[in-house]
This record gives structure tokens, C-alpha cells and sequence, in this order.
């Protein structure tokens, strides 16, 4: 386990607090999470061994729940991180993102080029397509999902995803932060995760890596292709007995593969 | 009291096994292997036919509501109802319950619509202002739900100026913005037609109408005890906020069905409210309430409370008999005068003025559904209308042009 610290943060002229997570030592790197909202984790203490991780949460998922209001847009969004990164004194941090926070992450390094250094998409949203359209996460009953995230739904991985308190409030509380987490990213991409980054991912030039799980139901693994074809600089490792959460599914894997990626 | 009829206008012909072959009535239910657009003419007619007929035998009001991609209900454009039934009534207050605001877009659009059926109607319009349902808003219509009670706001705020201002006005909203907000036609009633405000028991509303001095509805499918302890907290808030115990404060939805005898009604409705609740309210679970279609305070009161306002008792209601849906007053039904007496305890149990009753409910057939408005409107009706009479509150929330007093009490000299 990683000794981690908490961070809160003003930005966008004092309207919106955040809170980033900091562990380990090394280079910077900067984590957003996936749509059920923020948590260090395996993956994020295999990368502190070499790096110093941020690991900031998307506003409204940690803190004042209402600070998710005062960003209009994906745009400001955008805006947001870039403030982030300055507070933190970062000018061009290698950026990981998973899901939700991989089309957060594809949209910053496409914006401002300049600001990322390295990026890895890992199982990432953001694009569409007609015909295997990503599944809707949030009109679906547990079971169905767990089916699409995890290639194995009994499976360990699964089960610390589905474990929680067991004293009564304690249980509420994660019930409720795991509802609001999945209320702020909505807010960003309901009712469909295409906002329009297949129009801008072209200006992405950090070198870049694409991690999916070959069983991946909620992200088929054609969208790898598809990140894969439209940003230059980019490779795609693509993983059996792997669904949504390739870096915990198959952690000693993604993590040794990404730990180079970053060090080269 | 005002007693209206509510129609929600359902599919009345589901399969058997409908709730076992699909997940869910609302949002995704196939209309091409459920329903047949011939057939679905003649249920717009019917529910038309049994609304004005409703009217003409004597009701205060017809009600109807928006809902879309949903069989238990599908009035995806209520107005197009409301100007229909505009035409054919002519004292009923016309109650849309309503245009859904989050959805219209732009919203002025229903400044406009409530206009024309206000002025057609002769100042009948009672103008529903619903937040409307996460199914409808989020899953159906694509709105955002972090999004929709900001948008209900704007909007709120938007249809009022729109009715009262008298320039031609720019509106620079965070959801919607027109340069050039200039209302024709703008509403008969002055300064605006009766707005009520329909709910499930969330603070944030109550607070909304008390302030704006609104008509608030309690709509539910699980009666009267369901509502009373959400009902109590809601009068208690008025209060707080400075509002007197005008029992016209407050509407209220009951299902209902009267027969000649309590044998009778149980013999010829039971049916169809079994097929109600077991058919039209199959709504799948993960879509009753997307994350985010309530504010963070809300969602930790419900949270703490098990869950969202839903009936404890719909898990039992599996083998439930006549008398059980009527125990639990989830329908209030038998003869007609112990009809009148399980209505007179709820209404002034709960401190209804503006009272809403589903008379046509499931697969309820047309001739059948007459029958209830009939023996309700003749034999309950007149036992129930002068519940508040003595007492001297009056209904600021019924429409001017609508019929005021009951026509017995104006028969009277």
C-alpha cells in the first residue's frame, strides 16, 4: 500500500473545489478515474513505485457535491484540468484515463497538445458507433453490468468492486457516493458518450497507448481500433480474459506494460 | 371540493404474460409487437369519449398527463388532448397535468400551448407544471438528469414572464435563450392560469409551490395511507414557509371504482386492477431513478429512508384479493356509499380540496368505465363535493372561466 495524501483545490476562479489523491515518487502522473467516481487502487500503487500519481476527482464526486454544477460543459471541463494540472505545478504530465476519465483525458491531450506528455486510454469512451454502440451503464440492473465490465463476474476483481460496509450508514454512504459519482460524469455525457471528440482527437500528438480487455461488453473492443486509427502516435494492447477493467483484471500485465510506456 | 377525473390513457389490452416477456412497461416495451396503431385510435377515442362524458355528467375537471414510450400511459403531447377536449366540454376545468418542462424545448413553446387552450377553452386551463418522470426526462426525452431541476427553474421562470410581462422581453437563460419573447397568444386567465404542481413527496417541490403560492399534487398509484405520512410533512412545511391550511392547497390522486354493491364492484373491477398494478406498473427497477434525477440532499434522505417513494407493500401485492387493494386503500372501491365514506375519511384525513380520481384504470373496458363515472358522479360525487363547504376557504387554484360552484349547490336558490 501506497502512503497517499489529499490535496483540495480551487479552480476556475474559486467556484469549484476538488480534491486530488497524491502517492509515490518519480515523474508525474496524472489518473482520472471511470464513471463510478475516484479510489486508489492495485493499479495505482504499482504505478507509485516508479512515479508520483495524481490522482484527481472529477468535482461533485468528493467534497461539495454541487461543485459538478459550476462547470457548463465538457469545455469547461477541459478548463478545469488544465488548472488542476497549475495548481499542481505540472506544465505536461504523462495522463492515464480509464472509461470516463479516458475521453476526459483524450479531450485535454487534444485541446492543449502542449499539456500531456504521454497518454494511455484504458477502455475509454468518447467515440460511437451505430452499429456496436457502447452499452448504456446506466439503465441496466447490477447483474447485467458486472456481466459486461468483468470477465469474470464471481471473479475477485468482481467481488471487491461489489463489497461493501457492513455497518449500516457506512453502507449508505458508499451507495450514495457511487450514485452521485455516476450523476456528475452523466453530466458530462448523458445520454450518449460521444461529444463530439472524433473531431478533435486528431490534434492529440503525445505518443499514446490504447489497453482493452478482449471481453470488454460495455466498450466493445473494436472502439481500441477505432482511438487506435484516429490518434498517430499510438499502439494497442489488447487483452484476453479481460473485460472493462483491464488494470485490475490483469494488473501485473497492464501495470508493467504501462510503467514502461511511461519510462521510455 | 373540486373533483376532477384523471385518464392516463393506458394500453387496455396486454398480453397475459406481458410483465414475464418484457422488462419493462416504460421506455423500451416494442410498440410493433405490442400494439396496433388501428386499435391505439380507438383507445385515444375512447379515453376522449370518457373524459367528456365524465364532464358532461357533472365533474368539476378532466385531467390528463405526459408521458412517452410508456403503455400504461402514452399522452406524449398532453395538449393536443387538451385542445381537443377544450372543443367538446364546456364548464370542465381543464387540467393538464402536465407539459413537461424539462423537455420542451424551448419552453415558451408551452407558454404558447397553455395559451391557446386557454383562450379556446374560455379561461378553463389548469396549467400542470411536472418536472416530470426520470424515465420520461432522462431515458426517453435525453436530458441530462443532473440538468433537469435547473431546467425546470428556467423554464418555471420563463413560462411566467412569458404570461405577465407586457414588452417584448430577451431571455438570457444558462438552458434557453430567445432574444425576442413575445407570448401569442397569451393566456385568458390573469395574471396567468392556476398552476399546479405535481409530486412524489420530495422536499425541494414543497418548498417550490409554498413559495410560489402553488396548487401542490400528491400523485401516487399507492393511496391515500401510502401518502399520509408524506402528506402530513408536506403541510407542516407550508406552514413553516407562511401558508395558511387552505385545504385547496393541495390535490390529490386516488384510483376509484364504484359498483352497485361492494359484491359488484369487486366482481366487475377487480380484474382490471390487478391488471393495473401487475402490468402497468412493471417498470424495470434501474430505470426509476437515474443518478442524478435527484439533487445530493435528496438523494441521502432517500438513501437513509430505503428508498424512493415507492410502497413497501407493491413487494407483497403478488396475491392480493379485492379486499386487500382496498384495505390498504390503494383503490377506494365497493358500493357506492361506502365509496363516499372511505373518500370523505381520506380527503379530510389528508386535507384534500382538489380531488383527482382514476376512474378508468388498466384494461378497463369502455362501457365499464362509464359505468364508474356514472354511478360515481351521480350516487358519490354529491355525498363528497361539499366537504369543505362550511368551512370558508376558497379554491384560488381552479381556473376563473371553469364552472365554480357545484351545479347541485347552484340549482339551490
Amino acid at each position: 500500500m501506497t502512503t497517499t495524501e489529499k490535496r483540495i483545490l480551487h479552480t476556475m476562479n474559486g467556484r469549484v473545489e476538488s480534491s486530488v489523491e497524491i502517492g509515490g515518487d518519480g515523474p508525474p502522473v496524472v489518473f482520472l478515474h471511470g464513471a463510478g467516481g475516484p479510489g486508489w487502487d492495485g493499479f495505482l500503487d504499482d504505478l507509485a513505485q516508479r512515479f508520483t500519481v495524481y490522482a484527481p476527482s472529477l468535482p461533485g464526486t468528493e467534497g461539495d457535491p454541487d461543485a459538478v454544477r459550476e462547470l457548463r460543459g465538457l469545455w469547461e471541463l477541459v478548463l478545469h484540468y488544465y488548472e488542476v494540472f497549475d495548481e499542481l505545478g505540472l506544465s505536461s504530465p504523462a495522463l492515464i484515463g480509464h472509461s470516463f476519465g479516458g475521453m476526459v483525458a483524450a479531450e485535454v491531450a487534444a485541446t492543449n497538445p502542449g499539456r500531456a506528455s504521454r497518454l494511455v486510454l484504458i477502455s475509454s469512451i468518447g467515440l460511437w458507433r451505430q452499429e456496436e454502440p457502447v452499452r448504456d451503464w446506466m439503465g441496466m440492473g447490477e447483474e447485467e453490468l458486472a456481466r459486461l465490465v468483468f470477465h469474470d463476474p464471481d471473479g475477485p476483481v468482481a467481488a471487491e468492486f461489489a463489497r461493501m460496509p457492513e455497518e449500516e450508514i457506512a453502507r449508505q454512504d458508499e451507495q450514495i457516493r457511487r450514485s452521485w459519482a455516476l450523476a456528475c460524469s452523466g453530466a458530462f455525457v448523458w445520454p450518449i458518450p460521444d461529444k463530439g471528440l472524433s473531431r478533435r482527437i486528431h490534434r492529440i500528438a503525445a505518443p499514446t497507448l490504447i489497453v482493452w480487455g478482449q471481453d470488454d461488453g460495455l466498450v466493445p473492443p473494436i472502439y481500441a481500433v477505432d482511438f487506435a486509427s484516429m490518434i498517430e502516435d499510438s499502439s494497442v494492447m489488447m487483452l484476453d480474459r479481460a473485460a472493462h477493467v483491464p488494470q485490475l483484471e490483469r494488473r501485473d500485465v497492464v501495470s508493467q506494460a504501462v510503467v514502461n510506456f511511461l519510462s521510455r | 371540493m373540486k373533483v376532477s377525473m384523471f385518464h392516463l390513457m393506458p394500453h387496455r389490452e396486454l398480453p397475459d404474460d406481458f410483465e414475464d416477456r418484457y422488462h419493462s412497461v416504460w421506455i423500451d416495451p416494442p410498440w410493433s409487437e405490442l400494439a396496433d396503431p388501428a386499435r391505439v385510435g380507438q383507445y385515444y377515442n375512447w379515453t376522449l369519449d370518457e373524459l367528456e362524458y365524465a364532464a358532461e355528467m357533472g365533474m368539476d375537471g378532466v385531467c390528463i398527463n405526459e408521458h412517452h414510450q410508456n403503455a400504461y400511459g402514452f399522452m406524449p403531447s398532453p395538449n393536443l388532448m387538451a385542445s381537443a377536449l377544450a372543443r367538446r366540454t364546456t364548464d370542465a376545468a381543464i387540467v393538464v397535468m402536465g407539459a413537461t418542462l424539462p423537455a420542451s424545448n424551448p419552453p415558451q413553446r408551452i407558454a404558447e400551448e397553455y395559451g391557446m387552450v386557454d383562450v379556446i377553452s374560455g379561461g378553463r386551463l389548469v396549467a400542470g407544471m411536472p418536472l416530470g418522470s426520470s424515465m420520461d426526462i432522462n431515458y426517453c426525452y435525453g436530458i441530462p438528469p443532473l440538468e433537469q431541476r435547473e431546467r425546470y427553474r428556467e423554464a418555471h421562470d420563463l413560462i411566467i414572464q412569458a404570461w405577465t410581462r407586457d414588452d417584448v422581453f430577451s431571455f438570457n437563460g444558462k438552458y434557453t435563450q430567445l432574444r425576442y419573447v413575445n407570448t401569442w397568444p397569451k393566456p385568458l386567465q390573469k395574471p396567468h392560469p392556476p398552476v399546479w404542481v405535481p409530486g412524489t413527496g420530495s422536499k425541494s417541490t414543497w418548498d417550490f409551490t409554498a413559495e410560489n403560492d402553488y396548487c401542490y399534487c400528491f400523485l401516487s398509484y399507492f393511496g391515500n395511507l401510502f401518502a399520509k405520512k408524506n402528506v402530513d410533512r408536506f403541510w407542516e412545511r407550508v406552514s413553516e414557509l407562511g401558508r395558511d391550511d387552505n385545504p385547496y392547497r393541495l390535490g390529490f390522486l386516488q384510483l376509484v371504482v364504484v359498483g352497485e354493491t361492494d359484491a359488484r364492484a369487486e366482481e366487475e373491477y377487480f380484474q382490471h386492477i390487478k391488471y393495473f398494478y401487475d402490468k402497468c406498473l412493471h417498470v424495470a427497477p434501474y430505470f426509476f431513478v437515474a443518478p442524478g434525477h435527484v439533487d445530493h440532499a435528496s438523494l441521502v434522505k432517500a438513501t437513509r429512508m430505503g428508498g424512493y417513494a415507492k410502497s413497501d407493500l407493491m413487494e407483497q401485492r403478488a396475491d392480493w384479493k379485492f379486499q386487500d387493494y382496498v384495505d390498504h386503500q390503494f383503490v377506494i372501491g365497493g358500493g357506492p356509499d361506502s365509496v363516499a365514506q372511505q373518500l370523505e375519511a381520506a380527503v379530510r384525513n389528508l386535507r384534500v380540496g382538489n380531488l383527482m380520481v382514476l376512474l378508468h384504470i388498466g384494461s378497463m373496458p369502455h362501457e365499464l368505465t362509464k359505468k364508474n363515472i356514472t354511478l360515481f358522479a351521480e350516487e358519490v360525487l354529491p355525498k363528497i363535493r361539499p366537504i369543505w363547504d362550511d368551512e370558508g376557504y376558497e379554491n384560488h387554484w381552479w381556473p376563473t372561466g371553469a364552472r365554480q360552484a357545484s351545479p347541485v349547490a347552484a340549482a339551490v336558490p
